[in-house]
């Protein structure tokens, strides 16, 4: 076996994974050739930035996931603390507080979140047996909620929604009762008219212009009615490759960031549509595949909530552009430019090729 | 452990695949629905974004004289205008676009204020083009230019009258702009553009119909002819301290207006000035009695008759004539007189006598032939028809004076298409302002030996014993009859204020044109037809004539080898007016209201 290890197995790397990540990475600085107005600079500064979250997956890739797994709780207590100081010396940006200077780097600790919750969610279940009584539901449940409603605070209803899920999905994969999911399902429902009440006025404009975007057209409707005429206008084949006219000529906003799958689906059309959503498929499916074939508790919950996150993200942005959704400050991982929740992401995908590579070594 | 739960485990990966795959589905299915089913109404609610209909002005046909000279051109300007929605009326921009176009700024952004609800409100129109491309330099949001044609009117007031002119939209307001709309206007085109949000058009997409120019017309009027008669006429009423004035030269044989000239006038090119007065055509919108000038048509119903001859002798003595209780008067006696010497003369006693022994209906149908009391045809906006009453509502006094001109009235252009029938042999033409091409449809409405004894009558009123000596040319004979013209004011016929005309056609032997020359109220002590709107004849007809190139037929005057336009007098000729006129004093008639 010590013989015939290839690179990628001493790089820890998975790779139909890499492939799947990267053929994600190429199309989405394609598309933001043409969404960025055909400026190179942007191109290169969204590659160097995909350089540097697929070096910070590599290197987490590296990490043996039984030191991930002793390290959650700290983590975990470390991102809590960096999420209370946000709230109180973090930088505003645009009406929310969510950016802590580090030094030079700016720093948004609720990224962080996204990885430590599912950790640490993972970490309370891996030594238990499952499935899990109700009262180690509510610890969970708990470990989840707390970062959450810190995050709802800033406020980042997108991110506070993945960690929300993140911590969930541990509890689901961990076997928790339908009949208590169920509960909980009808809990959130009863809890719907209390969430009004406590949202800001741009949250619930959105929700109101999600449900009826006509309402308001030139103001709040104006985003999906556009984004949802520039995918229809892209047909089955698409207007080609920086000819999109919607979003070429300034009609699609935020179209290189939250809506560029707008622009994919002007160019590319219905077949654009489809190959991306395949390879994103492709690399969800991997990701549950590696798993399951984790061996321990903590390695199969933490790696399926972040594949399963991950797929909430597309899913969230892309029914958000399609005008399924209600608008959710989200971007399409790897495809939209930016590169703060690239980095987020990738770590996942390298928690996750650890998962998978150092499998062999503790079977060994 | 791991098999007391094995199921359990196979079940929740089951439902996360299920659940996954149909989020999967769910996205697909929103693709295709929103890119294939509604794909199509999308598009199209996009392209309404982008793509956008301008319209593509047409070019107005040129207006051109019977020679190719342009009358009307159109040129392209751009005009500036503004979304008042997305335009801030502040800034040192928004100053810099002020200045620039020379408006108020205050003003401006009050009218920006009150049309807030439009989305289009013009700023300038018709600058040129290298203004508008500084103004475009700018930069300002909400700030357009648009593509537009500015009529030029080289001939300026010469032609005024004639040619009329478009507003700022490029439609025709008045004259042969008006009155030929329809031909001089194209059809504007369209194309499709594409626009960005902020809705400057980026490109041409394609276009969707190209403009249609409009035809250009190729008007009857000479330039200099115009020319002539313009300088000639305005010199006249300049002259004569007249109020207005009228001239018209017509070609005997196809109807064409060769010139026609009014005073006052006005700079087409730049109305700003303008009072509607000035605007009229008076040769076509304005009626006048013809006094006089109406006599050869009286003598024309009496020689087709057959009652008269030219040789019949008319009593006028004792140089006034009762008609009911009034009294037709001549300016002195002339006792037994023929036909020519009526006409030379101007006996009003003699038309009346004439008249009265007419049967009413030959008068009425050789006047209406000749056709008084009704448009010329020519199709001219403002037309006016004149009156001639019918023979119905006619008592004696209205047929006496009728034959001398009172009680009937023309516009400048009836009269002149009137006398060219008498030059065309007794054909009548259709007047009109495009250069004729092929055979006119002339109406016979007197008999050729008729017309040409009326020429002949005509040609003793200039020469020396006539009224219009001064209408004499050199190496042409002319015939044509003076009027004097007492005007109708809100008391009756006033006793200072006169028409002088002149109607007169040349060369005797064979007409070509026929001119007309109305001066109206000459006020610097002339106002005979003869003294006032004769020489005028002259000039114009004389320069007409030399303009034509056509044939002297006067040998019994010596040619002076004369200045290029303007016809001048031998020193012999303009005592021998003079004498004429010591003579004769020219006719002056009493009009209707002598008791």
């Amino acid at each position: 076996m010590q013989e015939t290890r290839t690179l990628s197995q001493r790089l820890h790397l998975d790779l139909p994974l890499l492939i799947g990540l990267a053929t994600l990475s190429c199309i989405g600085l394609m598309v933001l050739y043409s969404a960025g107005e055909e400026s190179t600079s942007t191109v290169i500064r969204q590659a160097v930035r995909l350089l540097v979250a697929f070096s910070v997956m590599l290197a987490v890739a590296q990490i043996n996931p039984r030191h991930l797994f002793h390290w959650s709780p700290w983590l975990y207590l470390a991102g809590l603390g960096l999420l209370v100081a946000v709230l109180y010396v973090g930088d505003v940006a645009q009406g929310a507080q969510r950016w802590l200077r580090l030094g030079p780097v700016n720093f948004q600790p609720s990224e962080l979140a996204k990885l430590t919750v599912p950790m640490m969610v993972a970490y309370f279940f891996a030594e238990r047996t499952l499935p899990p009584r109700t009262l180690q539901v509510f610890v969970a449940a708990l470990i989840t909620i707390v970062p959450t409603f810190l995050i709802v605070r800033q406020p980042d209803l997108g991110t506070a929604l993945l960690i929300a899920c993140s911590g969930g999905f541990v509890l689901f994969l961990a076997g928790m009762r339908w009949r208590l999911i169920l509960g909980l399902v009808l809990l959130l429902a009863a809890s719907a008219p209390a969430m009004w009440q406590v949202m800001h006025d741009y949250q619930r404009r959105r929700v109101l212009t999600f449900l009826d975007p006509e309402q308001d057209p030139l103001g709040s409707g104006y985003h999906i009615i556009q984004s949802k005429i520039a995918i229809g206008s892209g047909g089955v084949y698409g207007k080609g490759w920086l000819n999109g006219t919607q979003s070429q000529l300034d009609f699609l906003p935020e179209r290189s960031t939250d809506f560029v799958f707008a622009v994919l689906s002007e160019e590319f059309g219905l077949l654009g549509v489809a190959l991306l959503l395949a390879v994103y498929l492709f690399v969800v499916f991997r990701g549950l595949y590696i798993a399951t074939q984790a061996q321990d508790s903590f390695g199969r919950l933490l790696g399926g909530s972040l594949i399963l996150t991950f797929f909430i993200y597309v899913f969230v942005n892309v029914g958000m552009v399609s005008g399924m959704l209600p608008v959710v400050g989200l971007p399409l991982p790897l495809i939209s430019y930016g590169g703060t929740s690239l980095v987020t992401v990738m770590a996942a995908f390298g928690v996750l090729m650890s998962i998978h590579t150092h499998r062999r070594l503790l079977s060994n | 452990m791991e098999t007391r739960i094995e199921n359990p485990v196979i079940w929740r990966r089951l439902s996360v695949v299920a659940i996954l795959l149909l989020a999967f589905s769910g996205l697909v299915w929103r693709a295709i629905d929103l890119q294939l089913n509604r794909g199509e109404f999308l598009q199209m609610e996009g392209n309404a974004r982008f793509l956008r209909v301008m319209k593509v002005p047409a070019h107005r046909g040129k207006i051109l004289d019977r020679n190719g000279y342009p009358l009307a051109i159109s040129t392209p300007v751009d005009s500036v205008w503004a979304n008042p929605h997305e335009l801030h009326p502040k800034g040192a921009r928004f100053n810099r676009l002020v200045t620039l176009l020379g408006l108020d700024g205050r003003q401006l952004r009050r009218e920006l204020e009150a049309r807030k609800d439009r989305e289009f409100v013009f700023l300038k129109r018709q600058l040129d083009p290298g203004l508008a491309e500084r103004v475009m330099a700018l930069g300002i949001d909400g700030v357009y230019l648009q593509r537009e044609y500015r009529r030029y009117y080289p001939m300026g007031e010469v032609a005024a009258h004639v040619v009329g002119f478009t507003n700022v939209d490029d439609t025709g307001q008045e004259g042969i702009e008006l009155a030929f709309e329809d031909r001089l206007k194209g059809t504007s085109g369209s194309k499709r553009v594409l626009r960005d949000r902020t809705g400057q058009s980026v490109a041409d997409v394609e276009p969707i119909r190209a403009p249609k120019a409009g035809q250009d017309l190729v008007l009857s009027i000479d330039k200099r002819i115009q020319y002539l008669a313009y300088r000639t006429l305005l010199a006249a009423v300049k002259r004569n301290r007249a109020r207005a004035g009228s001239a018209v030269v017509l070609d005997t044989r196809s109807g064409e207006v060769l010139a026609m000239v009014n005073q006052p006038s006005y700079n087409p090119n730049n109305r700003s000035d303008l009072v509607g007065s000035r605007f009229r055509n008076r040769a076509i919108t304005d009626v006048f009695e013809p006094g006089s000038t109406a006599k050869p048509f009286t003598i024309a119903a009496a020689l087709g008759s057959g009652r008269f001859g030219t040789d019949s002798l008319v009593d006028t003595s004792p140089g006034y004539l009762e008609v009911g209780k009034y009294l037709v008067k001549d300016i002195r006696n002339h006792g037994k007189i023929d036909l020519g010497t009526i006409v030379q003369k101007s006996s009003n006693v003699g038309a009346s006598k004439i008249a009265l022994a007419l049967p009413p209906e030959e008068l009425w149908q050789t006047f209406s032939r000749f056709g008084f009391g009704q448009v010329s045809g020519a199709g001219f906006p403002g037309e006016a028809a004149g009156v001639l009453n019918h023979y119905f509502e006619w008592g004696d006094v209205h047929k006496a004076t009728l034959s001398y001109g009172y009680g009937i009235s023309v516009t400048a252009l009836q009269l002149a298409r009137a006398y060219a029938a008498i030059a065309n042999d007794g054909r009548l033409s259709p007047v009109t302002f495009e250069a004729a091409n092929g055979k006119v449809k002339a109406a016979r409405v007197i008999s050729e030996e008729v017309a040409l004894k009326l020429r002949r009558m005509l040609e003793t009123v200039v020469t020396s014993g006539g009224t219009g000596t001064r209408a004499q040319l050199e190496g042409y004979r002319v015939a044509g009859k003076t009027g004097t013209v007492r005007k109708v004011t809100p008391s009756g016929y006033s006793e200072d204020r006169y028409v002088a005309l002149f109607a007169g056609m040349a060369p005797m032997s064979s007409p070509r044109i026929v001119t007309v020359v109305v001066i109206d109220e000459p006020n610097a002590g002339d106002y005979y037809g003869g003294q006032v709107a004769a020489p005028a004849f002259a000039e114009i007809t004389q320069g007409v004539l030399r303009l034509l190139g056509v044939a002297p037929d006067d040998r019994s005057l010596p040619l002076r080898q004369a200045s290029a336009t303007v016809p001048s007098r031998s020193v012999m000729e303009r005592i021998q007016s003079a004498l004429a006129q010591l003579k004769l004093p020219p006719e002056r008639h009493a009009p209707e209201a002598t008791r």
